[in-house]
């Protein structure tokens, strides 16, 4: 029997995503009818992303309409997209409406200190970080844990060379960050505020030294905007999108596993890891599937968000059902 | 002119109830509904829904306790409109984001609360809107009065379904408001609260409402 080589074989996401596309092409119903209408939802259902509200420069779009996609060929969104799409709850609780309150946020001048458990303990101003290390683009995955997805090109540096630089003491096991708490540029920090600001975050000292965890200072080439945490955000593409904090003031090493802020308000349904997991069902969102945003109905989510290769190692031996 | 004297809560109650579709398919050529119109189209038919279905069990007390009768021309259509968007509803659900997959749509429904709670909501409302018909209560008689007390439940189980569904209760309270107004709408109906509260009202306003033919309360 000849042997089939590897790239003969369709990969999952592919023949899923075939499927996916057959089903609907069956579907003589509703979204048929949708799709001849047109509009917005027409052009969603015939998997075409809708135009962007507001054009980009005219420069930008005539030199180089290349179209920038992940290791699996799926195209990125777009940079309008990106950036009025998303939760930040420290400005409001609606995705749509963060730009705008973001618009007149103050990024500049900042500062981050680096601290706790390190030899070396350092406060950086945002240029310092933008100039000390070679900013990259990483095209990576997002997995809200509401169920929706995009790809996003981020510009930042690995978070392993700045901890290299504080010098981690042996003690330290794990890295807790923490977002500027400032309630009068984030109206939802408010004295009538329920959330416990500032936000915080964590992740184990060996999943922060991992090489996909990216310090983002930038997107599509261009300084992060504000609606996206700038200037300084956390990307872990295998995480659920709430462990990528934005607006990062303070990163601290510490002995014991620190608090965050999902975990605190609700323990049950908010993991310390919260790893894209199909595996792992919420109360309220499918982790099964995923709406990938600009594309028609929904796709399988992949274990660790298609990262498994990468970061399945940091978890060998651990019951991802009990450390969800 | 008269006629609209009539008849304005009517006019009101069937274009303030499509105006939501209106705006759906409206923003659908503006391309107004967000990045994830799927997501968009789903939350908002599911608000008119209970909007409309609060609204449907808000007519009779407003009969009984406040004299307004001229809210019970309205109740039918109100109800009905709020199935008609509980049905929108589930359809974007099943249709336009499961893509009809009953494998997928069959764990969903089994795996998460909120899936169950708006499912049975909608399977109570079914036999509801079909016997609404003039018909079907001339035929139904006595036991069309209670079949419909059925959406005493369907409502409370609309609002549980939102509320199973929202990230934190606690920052987000809506359902919990939705869940006080119907609380209160059905407490109304309690003989006893019914009486008491009537004659709070009566007081000052010496007609008393007429009972009309039908009316579940």
């Amino acid at each position: 029997m000849q042997k089939i080589r590897s790239s003969e074989i369709t990969p999952e996401h592919v023949y899923l995503s075939r499927r996916r596309f057959m089903r609907l092409g069956t579907l003589a119903l509703g979204s048929t009818a949708l799709t001849a209408c047109g509009g917005q939802l027409g052009e969603t259902l015939a998997g075409r992303s809708a135009p962007a509200a507001s054009a980009e420069p005219v420069a930008a779009s005539t030199s180089a309409p290349e179209i920038k996609r992940d290791e699996f060929g799926d195209p990125a969104n777009s940079f309008e997209t990106i950036s009025t799409y998303n939760n930040y709850y420290e400005f409001t609780e609606d995705k749509e409406g963060v730009a705008r309150l973001a618009a007149n946020f103050k990024s500049e001048p900042w500062m981050v200190t680096v601290g706790g458990l390190v030899s070396n303990p350092r406060t950086y101003d945002i240029d310092d970080l933008r100039r000390k290390f070679d900013q990259e683009e990483r095209i990576y995955r997002l997995r809200c844990v509401e169920g929706w997805s995009m790809v996003i090109p981020w510009i930042g540096f690995p978070l392993h060379k700045l901890l290299k630089e504080v010098q981690p003491k042996a003690e330290a096991k794990y890295v807790r960050f923490e977002s500027l708490l400032d309630p009068k540029q984030y109206p939802n920090q408010g004295p009538f505020s329920l959330y416990p600001w500032p936000y915080t975050e964590g992740l184990r000292l060996d999943e922060a030294m991992h090489d996909l965890t990216l310090m983002v200072t930038g997107l599509y080439g261009k300084p992060l905007p504000n609606s996206n945490g700038a200037p300084l955000r956390l990307a872990v593409p295998w995480k659920y999108g709430f462990k990528s904090i934005k607006a990062i003031v303070k990163i601290e090493l510490t002995a014991e596993q620190p608090k965050t802020l999902w975990n605190t308000l609700a323990p049950n349904e908010y993991g310390f890891y919260s790893n894209v997991n199909p595996q792992r069902p919420h109360p309220r969102w499918s982790q099964a599937t995923e709406r990938r945003i600009g594309e028609p109905g929904r796709r399988p989510t992949l274990m660790f968000n298609g990262y498994a290769e990468q970061v399945a190692g940091l978890y060998a031996g651990m019951d991802l059902q009990v450390n969800y | 002119m008269n006629w609209l004297r009539a008849n304005w809560l009517r006019v009101l109650v069937h274009a303030g109830a499509l105006a939501p579709l209106g705006v759906i398919i409206l923003d659908n050529y503006r391309y107004n509904l967000t990045a994830n119109p799927i997501q968009e189209i789903t939350v908002r038919t599911g608000k008119a829904a209970l909007v409309l279905l609060v609204l449907s069990l808000a007519c009779t007390p407003l009969n009984t306790v406040f004299g307004f009768r001229q809210a019970l021309q309205v109740r039918r259509a109100l109800g009905l409109y709020g199935f008609m968007y509980a049905a929108l509803h589930l359809a974007i659900f099943a249709v336009l984001d499961y893509g009809l997959d009953l494998q997928l749509i069959g764990q969903a429904i089994v795996e998460k609360y909120y899936v169950i709670a708006g499912f049975v909501a909608f399977l109570i409302l079914v036999p509801l809107a079909i016997t609404s018909t003039r018909g079907w209560m001339a035929r139904l008689g006595k036991r069309w009065k209670s079949l419909h007390k059925l959406v005493y439940l369907a409502v409370p189980v609309a609002v549980l379904h939102f509320a199973l569904l929202v990230k934190s209760l606690s920052s987000r309270p809506e359902p919990l408001i939705f869940g006080a107004v119907v609380i209160m709408l059905l407490a109304l109906r309690i003989p006893v609260i019914r009486r008491a509260s009537s004659k709070l009202r009566f007081k000052n306003a010496p007609f008393r409402p007429k009972r009309v033919p039908g009316s579940a309360d």
